[in-house]
């Protein structure tokens, strides 16, 4: 067992020093037309020197450490707790959604600008996740190209405010109603499809959407993207110093108050909280219903489900539908928070976030998708000085997570459906 | 109540039924044994419309149903046990009995679901556990149970006995059996051959693809050839 566990350790120690002396311990160095090999310094030799060590030290006392580790786990109270009643956890679930919508109102007021501009993104990426939570944490259709739905919305009204001179609030149900369009289409060639090959087909969907943008320059600018993106109106009262459309008023003028740019961020972050509220309203409401109990039943065993004579493609298709109208929302408030766009804002890795913040706060818990969305998209900002290792960070922290929560932030609470006695 | 009129099905190029008609009256257990392989399941799946069938009719109660979608043929009074069981497993049994009631209105469901606990006093019991962490025997009545929430008029089952002790095996036959004394229009699927004839009012045999015999249960259960294929005599 112990010269098993020194045999262990020292292979490891040595795949370290493998790994780590070529990549940290020779330089290349350009001298005219000649590259000459030469060692690093003596502090990078100890280091390296240190990190074998460690390796060696872990991995032969791994059963100690581990064992230590667990004893942590065991001491944390929170560990053999017991789940709360039903009806008081959908109360106390209830509370902290209306705290923290009371909160997020009234916050912006005191905030500095960049926290309140940086916190509208939070609620984008709270649509967002909000949305692709129906159709993978409900439903359990793995899409991995939901970001696809957020471009559509986005690039519904830059562009129909840049042909047709089209406004945010009518822009909104439109971008909200394209996407949906668009999830219902991709509904139709995945209907048969699932598991792995609905998230690679949807993954293609994702690149098609985005190669498009990319390409279809004359109507899209390509690469260059869509500028000049209005800013939202409040009853026809522009945020603006100046107005730019004509026939609508100024918001600092009508109340008569010194022109302040906070106002359009916080009016934009109002925005953005309503819609969230909307997004969150809805799903809450969708989840009790028909509908919402249809998406489980297919998630739950999809033969069972057709047995009982609910049709796939309906349930498929709804839940697609459903989940791009949010992204819709989301994409259009994006451009108009942004004032620019261009395909690069939809790449593969948005998609991936925001399926991140689905996993972390627990599959079809929306309060667990909230509080993910937030750490996912403040944390990075807060800890920039380690921005080179921002994907780093994501991916160790999805690994922990995976180890002492794999059921997420807050896993999904199931909201046990009884019919009333008589 | 239901009949199968020379039903060819494919899969793709493959013939897997070829010609088989099955009558089943109101009222009655019809029971279909086989070996494995023989299409058992195929000839279920067919009248649920999955695969339809390539040529031959499927009429339920005088309508021709054999191009109709699934979920329509499930909503028009045919309800299925799956092979296998297929509860929801992360679902109370109250929900799993829902879901069943899903088309159904609330006062009908609640109906139903005092006629299910009433059936299997053992979901009452259970009613808010999940039902993943049940025996195997007690999901069996639940899968049984969900099937009724639908107010079928018929009711499939497929391989109800599939890995369930022999003494639950019989408290599953009984309850098939107390269902068509209550009216109910039974079409059991089993490879458990002797106990679903014993039960049968009627039985067809079915081999790769064709019936072979279709008699009376009692006479099936004395057949020679039925006895030696399937029975172990």
């Amino acid at each position: 067992m112990v010269a098993q566990n020194i045999k262990h350790a020292l292979f490891c120690a040595v795949i370290t020093l493998i790994i780590s002396y070529p990549i940290l311990g020779l330089d290349l160095i350009a001298e005219g037309i000649q590259i000459k090999l030469s060692g690093a310094d003596t502090s990078t030799y100890i280091g390296i020197a240190a990190a074998v060590l460690i390796v060696f030290l872990f991995q032969l006392f791994r059963p100690a450490i581990t064992g230590s580790l667990s004893a942590i786990g065991a001491a944390n109270p929170l560990r053999d707790r017991k789940p709360l009643p039903q009806d008081k956890r959908v109360r106390l679930e209830r509370a902290a959604l209306i705290l923290i919508v009371i909160g997020a109102l009234l916050w912006p007021f005191f905030a500095s600008r960049g926290s309140v501009d940086l916190a509208t993104l939070v609620l984008i990426y709270i649509m967002l996740g909000l949305g692709l939570n129906v159709v993978v944490g409900l439903a359990g259709l793995l899409d991995l190209g939901y970001v696809a739905f957020y471009a559509v919305g986005a690039y519904t009204f830059a562009l129909l405010s840049q042909y047709y001179d089209i406004s945010f609030w009518v822009a909104l149900p439109l971008g909200a109603l394209l996407a949906a369009a668009f999830g219902f289409l991709l509904g139709f060639p995945v209907l048969r499809l699932r598991g792995d090959y609905l998230a690679i087909v949807t993954l293609g969907f994702g690149e098609i959407i985005r190669i498009l943008l990319n390409n279809l320059t004359s109507l899209t600018g390509g690469p260059n993207g869509v500028g000049g993106i209005p800013d939202p109106t409040l009853f026809g009262m522009e945020f603006g110093r100046r107005i730019k459309t004509e026939g609508n008023t100024s918001f600092h003028e009508v109340f008569n108050i010194p022109y302040n740019s906070d106002h359009k961020v916080i009016f934009l972050y109002l925005i953005a909280l309503l819609l969230a509220v909307v997004t969150l309203v809805v799903i809450r409401r969708l989840v009790r219903m028909p509908v919402g109990r249809s998406w489980e039943a297919l998630r739950e065993d999809e033969i069972a489900a057709r047995s009982l004579g609910m049709s796939r493609t309906g349930v498929k298709l709804s839940a697609f539908t459903i989940g791009a109208f949010f992204a819709g929302f989301a994409g259009t408030v994006f451009a108009s928070k942004q004032g620019f766009i261009s395909p690069e804002s939809f790449v593969f890795l948005e998609s991936a976030i925001i399926l991140a913040i689905v996993v972390l706060g627990g599959m079809g818990s929306q309060l667990g998708v909230i509080l993910a969305a937030i750490a996912v998209t403040v944390l990075p900002e807060l800890a920039r000085e380690f921005s080179e290792y921002r994907m780093l960070i994501f991916g160790a922290a999805m690994v922990l997570m995976m180890i002492w929560r794999p059921q997420g932030l807050l896993p999904m609470s199931r909201v046990h459906i009884q019919l009333k006695q008589e | 109540m239901l009949t199968l009129e020379n039903i060819h099905t494919h899969y793709g190029k493959i013939e897997a039924l070829h010609g088989v008609s099955v009558e089943i009256n109101e009222g009655e257990i019809v029971s279909l044994i086989g070996a494995n392989g023989a299409g058992k399941t195929t000839l279920l799946m067919t009248v649920c419309g999955d695969p339809q069938a390539s040529s031959g009719r499927v009429i339920f109660r005088g309508e021709d149903i054999t191009h109709k979608s699934t979920s329509e043929i499930m909503r028009s009074g045919i309800a299925i046990v799956p092979e296998g069981r297929r509860v929801f497993s992360g679902l109370t049994v109250e929900e799993n009995l829902h879901m069943g009631g899903f088309f159904q209105d609330k006062d009908t469901n609640r109906k139903t679901q005092d006629y299910v606990f009433d059936l299997f006093p053992r979901l009452k019991e259970r009613r808010s556990q999940r039902a993943g962490t049940m025996s195997g025997g007690e999901q069996q009545m639940l899968a049984i149970g969900r099937a009724l929430m639908t107010r079928p008029k018929m009711i499939i089952l497929d391989e109800p006995s599939l890995g369930l002790a022999p003494i639950i095996i019989r408290q599953i036959f009984d309850i098939i059996g107390s269902l068509r004394d209550e009216g109910m229009t039974v079409f059991l699927v089993e490879q458990n051959a002797k106990q679903a004839l014993k039960l049968a009012d009627r039985g067809y045999v079915l081999e790769t693809g064709r019936i072979r015999l279709q008699d009376t249960g009692a006479n099936l259960l004395a057949n020679e050839d039925v006895q030696k294929a399937y029975l172990g005599g």
